[in-house]
């Protein structure tokens, strides 16, 4: 049924059609709203069978999704930045143990400076968690991405965050096609746990392992993840069979046929650069697009095969590697080894900085004739940059960082007492 | 694509107000993708949020720059931020206030824009009348309904039906039917 309506909402909707029996959950802008309304779903029995467990903080959260999954529950909670990172621990614990959990993380930034607006920090810092990270376009592909996850995560026993741009998406009223009943049921089976943690039939969960046998469960966890790139496209097309869309896969081309240059993005900037594409190919320049989807486990032959009539590629990405540049280019690097293509890092959107169609396509047009640097930043401010690099070369106490830029923003409440 | 974007202050649902304008372009059976300036909003601080509308999917998710309508929910922002920025030469202007635009110190700006795309509307008024409370967001929709022609009063109803329940909703939809009825008055007036 078509509706209009928030992102978190309609993810929250769609997790409860997915019946999960233990929703576990500490608020976190901009995540809230989605276990709000689960949370209410749960009060009002619309959602039935399910415990809502309030904890105390995110590292409570996982710990007790860990508890209720290896209980055999189909587990679900929701976090974003700082909250990922306090759950950290047992974020590595919850995989290490294949448990299936599946959790939405409503990307935002990371602080120090602390700052609640979009980027792909959070969940980039756990990219080698164990966990599945698969990475909405729109909040269609991110209720769609959560009926998916469940499925794939309890097949291979690893959990699975499922991404989506906080705020872009989760606070964005846009139309949804909110699937039936019945469509998830027959497209998402009961979960079969393969242990189960049962005082009927004792077992323990959790052995601390030595240097005999380490490597192979670590190994084991890689070799899941590896068949989780053939069962990923397989799920993408059962699920097209049953609710009648394209959502999720591993990858997503558009227009890279006959492409030179072939810009490479995840999650909702994706929309943008359609738009942008399809301008600069109207005025003549042979690009495509190539959306990610997931991110781990990352799908190197399918990036591999997508770029291998392109000159050059560039991956435009909301996070950044300090000290080296970017992670997901880091990535796009590996898959295209001895390729010989020229490739480009653009770091943009960082802390909720507006990416632009203008700025898109003056960068880009950089890239088509190659004269972009290798690691740009998108729409840095050099002056602000500068002014401070000069200060700290002229003075030693030059104070906290972003307290002394936002002061020369002018912005309000930054003064120096 | 017709872009438009509403300024307000913390409070007086501005942000409520885009995402009812999208399920009003959406009952209508268009595409439609409302979105705040996200922010730790504050009650009374400056607020922006955007509302696009279209036949087709939406992808575009930057800001909106250069808006075809604004909607100004409180006329004291028009001192503190730059609420006209980008707007299109022939795009709608409708100010919540009991004032003209003259009497807003506006007279230079309108001069270059079509006088049937300018309205002002006393949304404050009509809601404190009709609901009880200075909300100025749902009337507004109503005069914007009804100075655009984009979206129909009655799917603002639709609308407001949709967020709202019992006295709330009734009050809203008088308010808004009376500001779409006032707006619609003074567009004729400018016509005669």
């Amino acid at each position: 049924m078509l509706k209009q309506c928030e992102g978190s909402h309609a993810v929250a909707e769609a997790v409860a059609l997915c019946r999960p029996e233990v929703i576990c959950a500490y608020p976190i802008s901009p995540q809230t709203h989605i276990v709000e309304g689960l949370g209410e779903m749960v009060k009002d029995e619309t959602l039935a069978d399910c415990e809502f467990i309030n904890v105390e903080s995110e590292f409570a959260a996982m710990s007790v999704a860990i508890g209720s999954s290896a209980t055999g529950a189909r587990t679900y909670t929701a976090t974003a930045s700082q909250g990922l990172l306090f759950m950290a621990e047992a974020v590595f614990n919850a995989s290490g143990l294949g448990l299936p959990i599946v959790m939405t993380v409503a990307n935002r930034a990371i602080g120090a400076p602390i700052n609640i607006w979009n980027d792909h920090s959070d969940s980039l810092s756990m990219r080698d968690c164990g966990w599945l990270q698969l990475f909405a376009e729109t909040n269609q592909e991110a209720l769609d991405l959560h009926i998916q996850a469940f499925k794939l995560a309890e097949e291979i026993s690893l959990p699975v965050m499922v991404c989506m741009d906080g705020f872009i998406l989760t606070h964005a009223y846009e139309r949804v096609d909110m699937p039936m009943q019945a469509q998830v049921d027959a497209f998402l089976p009961a979960y079969e746990p393969r242990q189960v943690l049962d005082p009927a039939e004792p077992v323990s969960i959790g052995a601390m392992v030595g240097p005999e046998a380490f490597m192979e469960v670590r190994y084991l966890a890689h070799a899941r993840q590896v068949q989780a790139l053939e069962r990923i496209p397989q799920l993408a097309a059962e699920f097209k069979e049953i609710f009648g869309r394209d959502s999720g896969g591993l990858i997503r081309p558009y227009r890279c046929e006959d492409a030179d240059t072939i810009v490479i993005a995840m999650g909702s900037v994706l929309g943008t650069l359609k738009d942008t594409v399809d301008e600069m190919r109207e005025a003549g320049h042979k690009i495509g697009v190539l959306g990610i989807i997931s991110f781990r486990p990352f799908p190197l032959v399918a990036v591999a095969a997508a770029l291998k009539d392109c000159k050059r590629f560039v991956v435009l990405e909301k996070s950044l590697a300090v000290g080296i540049g970017g992670i997901v280019a880091t990535n796009v690097r590996m898959a295209v080894t001895s390729m010989g293509l020229k490739g480009y890092t653009v770091i943009a959107g960082l802390g909720g900085r507006a990416i632009t169609m203008k700025s898109l396509t003056a960068m880009l047009d950089k890239a088509g004739r190659d004269e972009l640097d290798l690691v740009t930043f998108l729409d840095l401010d050099w002056k602000a940059v500068n002014k401070q690099i000069e200060r700290e070369k002229t003075h030693r106490k030059t104070g906290p960082v972003a307290e002394a830029l936002l002061r020369d923003a002018g912005i309000v409440g930054a003064r120096n007492y | 694509m017709f872009q438009v974007r509403i300024h307000g202050r913390g409070g007086q649902g501005v942000v409520t107000a885009t995402e009812m304008l999208s399920i009003a372009a959406f009952d209508e059976g268009r595409h439609a993708q409302a979105f705040p300036s996200f922010g730790s909003e504050r009650t009374g601080a400056p607020v922006v949020a955007f509302c696009r509308i279209d036949d087709k999917e939406i992808r575009l998710r930057e800001p909106i720059m250069a808006p075809d309508a604004l909607i100004i929910q409180d006329p004291t922002l028009l001192h503190q931020v730059d609420c006209f920025a980008g707007l299109k030469p022939d795009g709608y202007i409708l100010i919540n206030t009991n004032k003209s635009f003259e009497e807003l110190g506006l007279a230079d700006l309108i001069k270059h824009h079509h006088a049937e795309r300018l309205c002002t509307v006393a949304a404050t008024d009509l809601s404190l009348k009709h609901v009880g409370r200075p909300l100025p967001n749902v009337p507004l929709l109503g005069g914007f309904a009804a100075i655009s022609g984009l979206i129909r009063l009655e799917s603002v109803i639709k609308a407001i039906e949709e967020k709202f329940s019992g006295k709330i909703a009734a009050g809203n939809i008088a308010a808004a039917t009376e500001a779409y009825n006032i707006v619609k008055a003074e567009m004729e007036a400018v016509h005669a």
